[in-house]
């Protein structure tokens, strides 16, 4: 039980942390694909008897990685939808070679935080620690090429090995978020909290704090609630996840109407 | 004449109802996720079609929980979903794919519940598996009509709008200044989109069904500019990867390891990759030539390659 916590508070930290860029750059979908992607990973991993950490970290760096060089040539949605069902094409066919297809599955997808195992929180830990680094390290770079990236490339930071960098810290949060919450729901989580955290304010490192915030009351409330219904984890994260988004955005949405009677009453 | 055949076409193939059902299911759906995905690519929806894939997961796993089958499931929460997305305002750009992966997120949330509910209460193991990859050889008689009347009924939307929707797409600004009711167009498409990839679920799976619907068209379209041409093309390019994964699927029945048969839908997403990177490559030798000829500009005649 303690290990959930742990392990999903890590999880909530770097979905908050790294969300905060998905949701800036609006990479939405990618963060859709990758994870899905590594779902492949994992069922291929499982079948040969490897660490399933191992299978979702080749394969998100690799679907990363594919993602980021398709997408220079073509459309760059339509890359990473295909690339992206390759790999849960994948998947499948490997989860059909085993015995155990349909709780895998669901288990791949859905997540499986409660049964989470005390050898599996060092390396969570580890991951979710070298994500933070990367984006502490990176962020002035990072925030100047989502937000302005022509000054980006003036000042040296190319675009696309930014967006290459991005994708390769998508692909390490993925790797390690992917057993708490499944394939399928750990971009919810990501972009939630962050999406939640920028109706609320616009100042950068306030918006990641609260979206780090955020993240963890949503992954303890579906903690405790799935443990007292015996319902599944995703199904609380999704909800909650969505329910903070309209939140935010009726916020926004009372908030700017409220700020701009401030600014006209200030001005007459 | 099967003897020259059957090293392609494994025994049986050609005798089997459930053979005939998936060949005539798959085809349906191939055109019109052609019709409507070709929209959808030049929308730059890729995301919104992933979105009705994996929201069909809900439906499709309410269905099985209510009783009424995945098809019904698929074609009720697409419908629902893409009232949604509407709702939360999927046309306009900006904060697009947010909204939808939100509604998203939501939406498997609810399915991960509902398949949890359909082990528990209705012993239907296999459902998550069945909705998710998709089923095409297990297709039942009565499911054909439905199938048919949703194809129709696709195709007459698209039909019905295409005009209109082709100027909105490309160009909404010159669409709404020359009268076109883009909202409205976009929520006709948007309801074409939730039947095409109900429909596309059914074949190849719910979170599978996005590469039936994008890449033949987005092949197509790499390949010719022209609206009309491209959709053809999409058609045809669908039937073919579909026909081409129900025929290797078949044959694999007595593939290692495990001798029980390669799911089709991976052969299917594996073709249409294929048939993806394939169509650019028209487009790269034609960069080539031009990138050598500007190269050399004295050397007459001198065509490289």
């Amino acid at each position: 039980m303690l290990n959930a916590w742990l392990v999903a508070s890590i999880v909530a930290v770097v979905a908050g942390v790294v969300g905060f860029f998905t949701v800036l750059r609006g990479s939405a979908f990618v963060a859709h694909a990758i994870p899905n992607g590594s779902f492949a990973g994992a069922a291929g991993a499982s079948l040969i008897g490897l660490s399933t950490l191992i299978g979702l970290g080749v394969f998100s760096l690799g679907g990363a990685l594919a993602i980021g060089l398709l997408g220079r040539r073509g459309r760059h949605d339509v890359a990473t939808a295909l690339t992206l069902t390759m790999m849960l094409g994948l998947g499948a066919l490997f989860l059909s070679f085993s015995v155990e297809y349909a709780q895998l599955v669901y288990s791949l997808l859905f997540g499986e935080v409660l049964g989470i195992a005390s050898n599996e929180i060092l390396p969570t830990a580890i991951l979710g620690g070298a994500c933070i680094a990367a984006v502490a390290l990176l962020y002035r770079p990072l925030m100047l090429s989502s937000v302005l990236p022509e000054v980006g490339e003036a000042s040296g930071v190319g675009r696309a090995r930014m967006e290459m960098v991005f994708l390769c810290i998508l692909a390490l949060a993925t790797t390690m978020t992917v057993p708490v919450v499944g394939t399928l729901l750990i971009f919810s989580l990501m972009i939630g909290a962050p999406a939640t955290a920028r109706s609320l304010t616009d100042r950068p490192l306030v918006a990641m704090a609260l979206s780090v915030a955020i993240a963890l009351a949503i992954v303890w409330a579906a903690i405790a609630a799935s443990y007292s219904t015996d319902y599944p984890v995703g199904f609380f994260v999704g909800t909650a996840s969505a329910a903070s988004y309209a939140l935010g955005r009726s916020w926004e949405a009372t908030g700017a109407r409220r700020r701009v009677g401030r600014r006209t009453r200030r001005s007459s | 004449m099967s003897h020259l055949l059957s090293p392609v076409f494994a025994q049986g193939f050609f005798e089997s109802a459930a053979v005939h059902r998936a060949l005539a299911v798959g085809a349906l759906v191939a055109v019109v996720t052609a019709a409507v995905g070709l929209f959808t690519v030049i929308r730059g929806q890729s995301f919104a079609g992933e979105a009705f894939g994996d929201l069909g997961t809900t439906g499709g796993s309410a269905g099985f929980l209510v009783g009424v089958g995945p098809l019904w499931g698929f074609v009720v929460g697409n419908v629902i979903a893409a009232g949604a997305m509407e709702g939360i305002g999927i046309q306009r750009a900006r904060g697009r794919d947010l909204a939808t992966g939100i509604v998203l997120g939501a939406g498997i949330g609810l399915a991960a519940l509902i398949l949890y509910l359909d082990t528990t209460y209705r012993n239907t193991t296999g459902a998550a598996v069945t909705i998710l990859f998709g089923s095409v050889f297990a297709i039942s008689s009565s499911t054909v009509p439905l199938v048919l009347l949703l194809s129709v009924a696709v195709l007459a939307i698209v039909l019905a709008i295409y005009r209109p929707l082709l100027l909105s797409s490309v160009s909404p600004e010159m669409a709404s200044a020359r009268g076109i009711r883009v909202r409205m167009i976009g929520v006709l498409y948007l309801l074409a989109l939730a039947l095409a990839a109900a429909l596309a679920a059914i074949t190849i799976g719910t979170i599978l069904s996005t590469a039936l619907l994008i890449g033949p068209a987005a092949s197509a379209l790499r390949l010719s500019s022209r609206p009309l041409t491209a959709m053809l093309g999409a058609a045809a390019i669908g039937i073919a990867t579909v026909w081409a994964g129900i025929v290797l699927a078949y044959d694999s029945y007595d593939w290692p390891p495990v001798h029980r048969g390669w799911p089709v839908s991976f052969f299917v997403v594996t073709l249409v990759l294929i048939a993806y990177v394939l169509s650019g490559v028209p487009e790269a030798r034609a960069r080539r030539r031009s990138r050598a000829l500007a190269a050399r500009p004295g050397a007459a005649g001198a065509m490289p390659g």
